[in-house]
């Protein structure tokens, strides 16, 4: 079924190497190392303020972490600007949804391809034919990756997000991260707020997305959706790793359990 | 139909726009109401030239008129001093003007939100204090005097009918450069920064590149605002230019609306005939000026055409188009949406 996560990488797409993030005294991230290969589904879950989304802020460079090192294909990535992340191959969505609500859901996956595009001020003056294919070819790209959506978005080219539903702005998000073809996909929460038939379609799609190669990492808190997409399942508590390993392991083990029965009292009187 | 006949009359309002802006010195023969044009003109180019960063870009810059007095000051000094002619003059005051933006917003854009907002208003302020001040050069509070009318190819420019066609073309260009700017993958750019710059800029868009691009497009045009005015009026003086100025564009943009291309243009005609239809007042119009705004703000907060994008084209003319998707998000059976994403063939 999957293509490329058979073979066996010679280093991690994605190395997380003993990142620690600390909002003056708060540790919203504590020593994390964990790794992502190529090809592969891996879900970050963890009790809210687990420091999930952080370590998301932390790779793409939104937050850099107050120490520690995260390689992108051997690579640092730490000291890189956001958009300079994006160009390395790594895209995302966000958990609360941000789209630019006062562009057209075309316009808005269009913006996710702007840095595979070279036309600058000179260009859109004079516009040279080489403005006009890029253009084309941008637009071209972005009606295949909105058509993976069948027709949630394709009827809908000239609307704004605010019109559509909630739903379908989350697929709107994953359309722009997915346009400019990212190695590493980062999803926070794809599945939030979605009904059961939403859910299913959003697993098939993240499936599909595998499929086409690129890699997926995911924050999801429905536990039937991490249980049958992942691969490999890491688990945050208070900043903290506490485990890893494949569903089955992580739906066995004690300390992952404790951690959502809220069995950790103890840790939280520290 | 034929397409050339359908596509005229599609555009037929910007026809009949062009046509009447093209005849207006023929119907107006009062120098006067002539002149008011030639203004309405300048603060045309110059509310454009701010909307590309209140509007597009979303930063709010309150200190704009500082590139107007540059570009009015370069050219003054370009033509009577370098003795370049006026023809280079012009790009060469928008190009001086866009020098000091870049050099204002290479290190402060990094700044946000309000504090580079500051920013720009200090610079006016700045700038202000040196042009009254720096008599060697500006000849301080007194002004350059006896500035050159422009000569294009020989020809002087010395009627108000020759100002009305030089700042019509100048507003045409203006119009015509920024349309092609926004629309394409800069304005694409520009406005997706405004509505949520970390989004943009954790798609890849290297959002302090384009804002200081912005930026100095924006002194660009304020620059040659600032050179026709400067040879328009053949007198500048460092009061043309001080933040009153700057809040009077800005008024024209809450007024007329921001973030497209027609509430500009509307905010600063209206906001330049109103004080003028109510000379009669005499130092009460300012007083008419402010309720106007004050009106505006609490009726229609985003301005007359703020918000959205205008197109005067009449779709009525265009072809019918199919609609090719009528389904809509209708609740899919499961399988058939599996089929339907898992299909689709790998690029």
């Amino acid at each position: 079924m999957s293509l490329s996560a058979r073979t066996v990488p010679l280093m991690p797409l994605l190395e997380i190497q003993d990142v620690t993030k600390d909002f003056g005294g708060l540790e919203a991230l504590s020593h994390v190392t964990t790794h992502v290969d190529e090809g592969e589904i891996v879900s970050f879950i963890g009790p809210n303020g687990a420091g999930k989304t952080t370590l998301f802020n932390c790779i793409t460079g939104t937050m850099p972490p107050t120490s520690g090192s995260i390689l992108f294909q051997g690579e640092q990535l730490l000291g890189l600007r956001p958009h300079q992340v994006a160009r390395k191959g790594i895209s995302r969505t966000f958990q609360h949804i941000r789209l630019f609500n006062h562009m057209t859901v075309l316009d808005n996956v269009m913006v996710g391809n702007d840095h595979n595009n070279t036309t600058g001020i000179l260009g859109s003056l004079l516009r040279p034919p080489r403005v006009g294919r890029e253009e084309r070819a941008s637009r071209e790209k972005c009606m295949a990756v909105l058509s993976l959506f069948g027709e949630r978005l394709l009827p809908r080219l000239d609307q704004f997000p605010t019109m559509l539903s909630y739903a379908n702005r989350r697929r709107l998000e994953i359309a722009r991260a997915l346009v400019s073809g990212p190695r590493l996909l980062l999803l926070d929460e794809p599945t939030a707020g979605m009904n059961p038939h939403e859910t299913q379609g959003i697993i098939d799609l993240i499936r599909l997305i595998r499929e086409r190669g690129h890699t997926v990492l995911v924050i999801e808190h429905k536990m039937n959706v991490v249980m049958t997409l992942s691969d490999r399942i890491v688990v945050l508590d208070h900043g903290e790793k506490i485990a890893e390993g494949t569903p089955a392991e992580i739906a066995a083990n004690e300390e992952v359990i404790a951690a959502y029965m809220g069995g950790r009292r103890h840790a939280q009187a520290e | 139909m034929p397409a050339l006949l359908r596509s005229t009359l599609a555009n037929s309002p910007y026809i009949v726009l062009l046509l009447a802006a093209i005849l207006a010195p023929f119907l107006i023969t009062n120098a006067y109401h002539l002149q008011i044009l030639v203004f309405i003109g300048i603060y045309i180019i110059l509310a454009l030239s701010l909307n590309l960063l209140n509007g597009y870009i979303g930063l709010l810059s309150i200190g704009h008129a500082a590139f107007y007095g540059i570009g009015a000051y370069a050219s003054a000094k370009l033509t009577m001093s370098a003795g370049v002619p006026f023809l280079l003059a012009m790009p060469g005051a928008g190009l001086i003007a866009g020098a000091a933006g870049y050099l204002l917003a290479k290190p402060t854009l990094r700044l946000a939100g309000i504090y580079m907002t500051l920013v720009t208003l200090g610079f006016n302020i700045i700038l202000f204090l040196v042009l009254q001040n720096w008599m060697s050069f500006t000849n301080g509070p007194l002004g350059i005097m006896d500035i050159p009318e422009p000569v294009i190819f020989g020809y002087t420019i010395g009627s108000r009918t020759g100002y009305y066609y030089l700042i019509l073309t100048l507003v045409l260009l203006t119009l015509g450069s920024m349309h092609r700017l926004i629309h394409g993958r800069f304005g694409r750019a520009l406005i997706s920064i405004r509505e949520d710059e970390l989004a943009a800029e954790s798609m890849g868009v290297n959002t302090t590149r384009y804002k200081i691009q912005a930026f100095v497009l924006a002194a660009f045009y304020a620059g040659i605002a600032g050179s026709f005015y400067a040879h328009f009026i053949k007198y500048i003086s460092p009061d043309s230019f001080y933040i009153y100025e700057s809040f009077i564009l800005l008024a024209m943009l809450a007024f007329g609306g921001q973030g497209n291309l027609i509430g500009p243009v509307v905010g600063a005609a209206v906001l330049f005939l109103l004080p003028e239809m109510f000379r009669f007042l005499e130092e009460y119009r300012m007083l008419v000026y402010g309720v106007v705004l004050i009106v505006m703000m609490l009726v229609r907060r985003q301005g007359l055409l703020g918000g959205k994008e205008y197109s005067l084209r009449l779709g009525w003319f265009d072809a019918p188009q199919k609609k090719e998707y009528t389904r809509g998000d209708r609740f899919l059976p499961e399988e058939e949406t599996a089929d339907q994403t898992l299909n689709e063939p790998d690029r």
